[in-house]
C-alpha cells in the first residue's frame, strides 16, 4: 500500500500530515524544527530524508534534516555564507535533489551544493558571479531564489528563478550562468520586456524533461525551448497574478495555478470563492476547479511554494494557505476535501510517497 | 576563565553545546571563535559577518551590551541573549 506524506512547512515549524493509503484519512505530527519559520521541505526518494529549509531571526539561515520521516531532525548552517565581504544570508528558501546532490536557494539571492546530505554547504559561485548581480533588486518577498530546477537525465542542465530578477539557466553544472525571460512581461519596470528583472514567482519543469512553466507576478507562461523563449498563457484566467504552480506527475501538458485578484488588490482569491484552475493542453484554456472548496467569503490566499502534487494515479493536488489551511483531492483536481485547518501560515507543501 | 551563559535556544541546535560553559578569550570575537571550535556552528548561529553579531543577537560582558570588539577579562561573566522578535 501507498502512502502519501504531506510536507507542510510554515511560519512556526514543520508539520506532517501522513496519509493511511486513502488520501482521505490524515493524521497530524508536529511542529518540528524548533518551530523555525520553515520555507520549504521536501523528501528525497534516493535517500528517504527528509529536508526542510528555513531561518530563524536568531540564528539565520539553516537546513533541517531528518532520517526517520520526521520524529527526529538534525540542523546544519556550514557553509550557508557569502564569505568575507559578501551579505548575510537570512534565510534558505528551497530545496531540490538530484543526481547525488542536494541544492538550496538562498536570501538574499544565490545557489548551494551539499554532497553529504546536507551537513555540510558549498556555494555556486558562478551565479552570483552574473553581471546582473549588482542590479538585482529585492521583492516584497525578499531577494529570495525559490526555484530550483533540474533536469532530470543531464547533471549539468539546471534552471533557476529569483524573485524580481528573473530567470537563469546553467548547462555547466552551475559554472555559467545566462539569463532566460524573453518574451516575460515586467509591468513594474519601465521596459516592459526586459533582459532580467521580472519577477517569477515559482518556475517548474514538465514531466517531458522538455518544457518549462512559470507563474509570474505579470502572467502565466510556458517555454517549449529550455526557457530561450516564454509565451505568455494567461488568458482564460480570472488574473494573471498568483503565485503557486503545480505540473501534473505524467502529462506535461497539465498544470494547476491558484489565481489571486491583483498585486494591488488584496492577494486573495477573486470574489472570495477558492478555486484551483487547470489547464489540461499546455495553458491554451483553463476551467475552475471548486468542487468541495470554499465557495463564500473565503479571502484565501496561497503562496509560491503553497501547492504540489503527488505521483500516485489519479494524482492528488494540495494546497495550503496562508492562513493555515490544508486543502487535498484525490482525483486531480475534480473534488477537494479540507485535511487542516487551523495550521500556522502556511508557506510550503510536499509531497513524500512511502511504498509498503 | 570567562563563563559563558547560553540562550535556551541556541543549545538546543548545537549537539553538545552546554548552557553554560568556560572559556579563554581576549575579545567577544574570540571568544566565539573558540568556542566554534568546540561546537561547530556557534560562530554561524551568532555572528552575521565576521564584523557583526546577528542583528538579533545580544551579548552582554559584565553586564554592558557588547560587540564583537569588547574585551573579555579572565572573570567575565558573558551572556548570550535573543532579543524580543518574532511574531
Amino acid at each position: 500500500m501507498s502512502r502519501v506524506l504531506l510536507l507542510v512547512g510554515t511560519k512556526k515549524g514543520a508539520f506532517v500530515l501522513e496519509d493511511d493509503g486513502s488520501r482521505t484519512n490524515w493524521h497530524l505530527r508536529g511542529p518540528f524544527c524548533d518551530t523555525w519559520p520553515i520555507y520549504h521541505m521536501m523528501f528525497d526518494d534516493a535517500t528517504q530524508t527528509l529536508y526542510a529549509s528555513g531561518g530563524n531571526p536568531w540564528f539565520g539561515p539553516g537546513v533541517w534534516r531528518s532520517d526517520d520521516l520526521g520524529n527526529t531532525w538534525s540542523h546544519s548552517n556550514a557553509g550557508l555564507t557569502y564569505g568575507e565581504g559578501g551579505p548575510p544570508i537570512t534565510t534558505m528558501w528551497h530545496l531540490t535533489a538530484a543526481h547525488g546532490a542536494l541544492y538550496a536557494g538562498a536570501d538574499p539571492a544565490g545557489l548551494f551544493r551539499s554532497m553529504d546530505q546536507g551537513q555540510t554547504w558549498t556555494h555556486v559561485e558562478g551565479l552570483r558571479a552574473h553581471p546582473s548581480r549588482p542590479s538585482w533588486n529585492p521583492g516584497g518577498g525578499g531577494l529570495c531564489l525559490h526555484s530550483i530546477v533540474a533536469h532530470p537525465t543531464d547533471p549539468a542542465r539546471l534552471w533557476v528563478a529569483i524573485s524580481a530578477v528573473g530567470t537563469f539557466a546553467s548547462d555547466d553544472a552551475g559554472e555559467t550562468w545566462t539569463t532566460r525571460n524573453q518574451g516575460v512581461r515586467a509591468e513594474f519596470q519601465p521596459e516592459r520586456y526586459p533582459e532580467y528583472g521580472q519577477c517569477v514567482h515559482k518556475l517548474l519543469l514538465a514531466a517531458d524533461g522538455e518544457q518549462l512553466y512559470q507563474q509570474n507576478h505579470c502572467g502565466v507562461y510556458r517555454s517549449a525551448d529550455a526557457g530561450a523563449s516564454w509565451e505568455e498563457i494567461t488568458t482564460g484566467l480570472p488574473s494573471d497574478f498568483g503565485f503557486p504552480l503545480a505540473l501534473h506527475p505524467r502529462d506535461p501538458n497539465t498544470l494547476y495555478v491558484v489565481p489571486l485578484n491583483g498585486a494591488d488588490k488584496g492577494r486573495f482569491v477573486p470574489d472570495g470563492r477558492m478555486a484551483v484552475w487547470r489547464s489540461t493542453n499546455r495553458g491554451d484554456d483553463w476551467a475552475p476547479l471548486t468542487e468541495g472548496l470554499p465557495a463564500q467569503d473565503a479571502y484565501l490566499g496561497v503562496l509560491r511554494e503553497g501547492m504540489a502534487v503527488d505521483t500516485l494515479d489519479p494524482a492528488g493536488i494540495y494546497v495550503g494557505t496562508s492562513t493555515g489551511q490544508v486543502f487535498g483531492s484525490a482525483d486531480e483536481g475534480a473534488s477537494w476535501q479540507q485535511l487542516c485547518t487551523n495550521l500556522p501560515p502556511i508557506w510550503s507543501v510536499e509531497t513524500a510517497l512511502l511504498e509498503g | 576563565m570567562a563563563q559563558v551563559f547560553f540562550p535556551r535556544a541556541l543549545a538546543a541546535l548545537i549537539a553538545g553545546l552546554p548552557k553554560v560553559a568556560e572559556c579563554q578569550a581576549a575579545t567577544v570575537q574570540e571568544l566565539i571563535a573558540t568556542l566554534d571550535q568546540r561546537w561547530p556552528g556557534v560562530s554561524m548561529c551568532l555572528c552575521a559577518t565576521s564584523a557583526d553579531l546577528r542583528p538579533h543577537i545580544n551579548v552582554y560582558v559584565d553586564g554592558a551590551r557588547a560587540t564583537l570588539a569588547t574585551p573579555v577579562q579572565a572573570t567575565s561573566v558573558v551572556r548570550v541573549l535573543t532579543a524580543v522578535s518574532g511574531g
